[in-house]
């Protein structure tokens, strides 16, 4: 991954895509099941982790020379749980509704492995401006990834988006949906789409290589 | 994979792994602190107007708010009165046993309502409420939810169920002797209240309706007759 080959949309679109971390890598689901109850939760949730992310992978990229190999796990640590102390006096200042929706999870963005494998798997290794845009690839994909869980978790277990009702008052919410095992369900709702949606575009590759050669 | 501090055959020096722990430690440290200080008064300010706008929801004709200590010996006191150089931190409570209340005043500075927590033990965790008192006919006139961890979807109905928050107003009369409420608030089983201080559970959120109960009564008996005594000194805005 030398950075002369990897343009700046690609570095970003990996996150966002390739390697989404919710639907692709599978990695940070503490939050992901247990704050999507609703789509501003899961939204917030996601620009809170976008944030440490971005500035930590900021921080760790500049200073990755100076950091000793023997202590970098250390380093990084409190780096992140430096800025997730940040995040967590942003919400509060922002909304304290909000702060307490979102509960001890703010707080619990310090052991997200997404942001401690992106300092020590990328960032680490590369100058801030790829740095930060693979961050914001990642966290923007994380965002994503939320927020389709939680819009489709709000939409059936509470019948609003954003707050707002779409069904008339005779709308029986799908209760269980808000609930945790709700949370299961959609999110293997999403990663089977997801894993078709794979395996469809492999068939169609092998398809056209197939023409090609006879071709 | 190479990274160039990984292939050095060497060991970094102690002093070199100190001074960067340190640094960064130092760095960190100087991050918090100011974010701390910068949002301090937006956090503070959120916080007061969270308690205002919950008053106000429950109080809903008041247009002003006055908050009060009823200390234990019987007397009342206006938070922040008497030391005014720190009124600020009004967290600060005044000897054992004070409860904080919050009086609502309307436009012409007649008393509305009192408005106090209470909290009682619910299904998930305790379950935070604030109610309000109308001192003019003596009744629990509603509540609301501050804090709760209950199950989204069932015991969070308590906030919100329509059936449920019709069981306001309470009957919330003061026995003879003014020392308790003349009917323990509490909680029935769905469908069965019969007397005006009974709460008519919500079906399969009875544990959560029990504590919003228990909360209302634990509150009124042990503030109301506190409070009883100062009404008429209280009825004007001061």
């Amino acid at each position: 991954m030398s950075q002369t080959t990897v343009t700046t949309w690609e570095e970003f679109m990996e996150g966002v895509w390739r390697q989404n971390p919710i639907f692709v890598m599978v990695l940070g689901m503490c939050p992901a099941l247990a704050v999507t109850v609703s789509a501003v939760n899961a939204l917030s949730m996601g620009l809170a982790t976008t944030f440490v992310l971005t500035s930590s992978a900021l921080l760790v990229s500049l200073l990755r020379k100076m950091i000793p190999k023997e202590v970098r796990i250390a380093t990084y640590i409190v780096i992140i749980a430096t800025f997730v102390t940040v995040v967590d006096y942003l919400i509060q200042a922002v909304s304290l509704a909000l702060y307490d929706a979102l509960g001890a999870f703010i707080q619990l963005i310090v052991v997200n492995c997404i942001i401690l494998g992106r300092a020590e798997a990328h960032a680490s290794k590369h100058p801030p401006l790829p740095a930060v845009i693979n961050a914001l690839g990642m966290s923007a994909g994380f965002t994503i990834g939320l927020f389709a869980l939680g819009a489709v978790r709000e939409i059936l277990g509470a019948g609003t988006l954003f707050g707002i009702a779409l069904f008339g008052a005779n709308f029986q919410p799908w209760v269980v949906m808000v609930l945790p095992p709700g949370g299961f369900f959609v999110l293997g709702m999403w990663l089977l789409i997801f894993a078709a949606w794979g395996r469809w575009r492999q068939r169609r590759q092998a398809r056209l290589a197939e023409v090609t050669q006879h071709a | 994979m190479t990274d160039t501090t990984q292939t050095l055959p060497d060991m970094t020096p102690a002093t070199a792994m100190i001074r960067t722990l340190g640094l960064i430690a130092a760095l960190c440290g100087l991050i918090i602190v100011a974010a701390y200080q910068g949002t301090y008064n937006a956090v503070q300010e959120n916080k007061r107007i969270a308690v205002e706008r919950a008053v106000l929801k429950v109080i809903p004709t008041a247009k002003s708010i006055v908050e009060y200590y009823a200390l234990a010996d019987g007397r009342l006191e206006k938070v922040g009165a008497g030391n005014t150089a720190s009124s600020a931190v009004s967290s600060a409570a005044p000897g054992e046993g004070a409860i904080k209340f919050h009086a609502g005043y309307d436009a012409s500075g007649k008393l509305v309502g009192i408005a106090a927590e209470g909290v009682a033990k619910g299904y998930a965790d305790n379950v935070r409420i604030l109610f309000a008192w109308n001192p003019v006919k003596s009744e629990i006139s509603g509540y609301s939810v501050v804090a709760s961890r209950e199950t989204p979807g069932i015991g969070d109905k308590v906030g919100v169920d329509k059936g449920f928050l019709a069981n306001f107003p309470l009957d919330a009369k003061l026995t003879a002797d003014g020392k308790a409420l003349a009917h323990e608030i509490r909680t029935v089983k769905h469908g069965s209240k019969a007397n005006p201080w009974e709460v008519d559970a919500i079906a399969g959120a009875t544990i959560t309706s029990r504590a919003v109960g228990k909360a209302i009564n634990e509150a009124a008996q042990a503030l109301l007759p506190r409070i009883a005594p100062h009404l008429d000194t209280m009825k004007e805005k001061p």
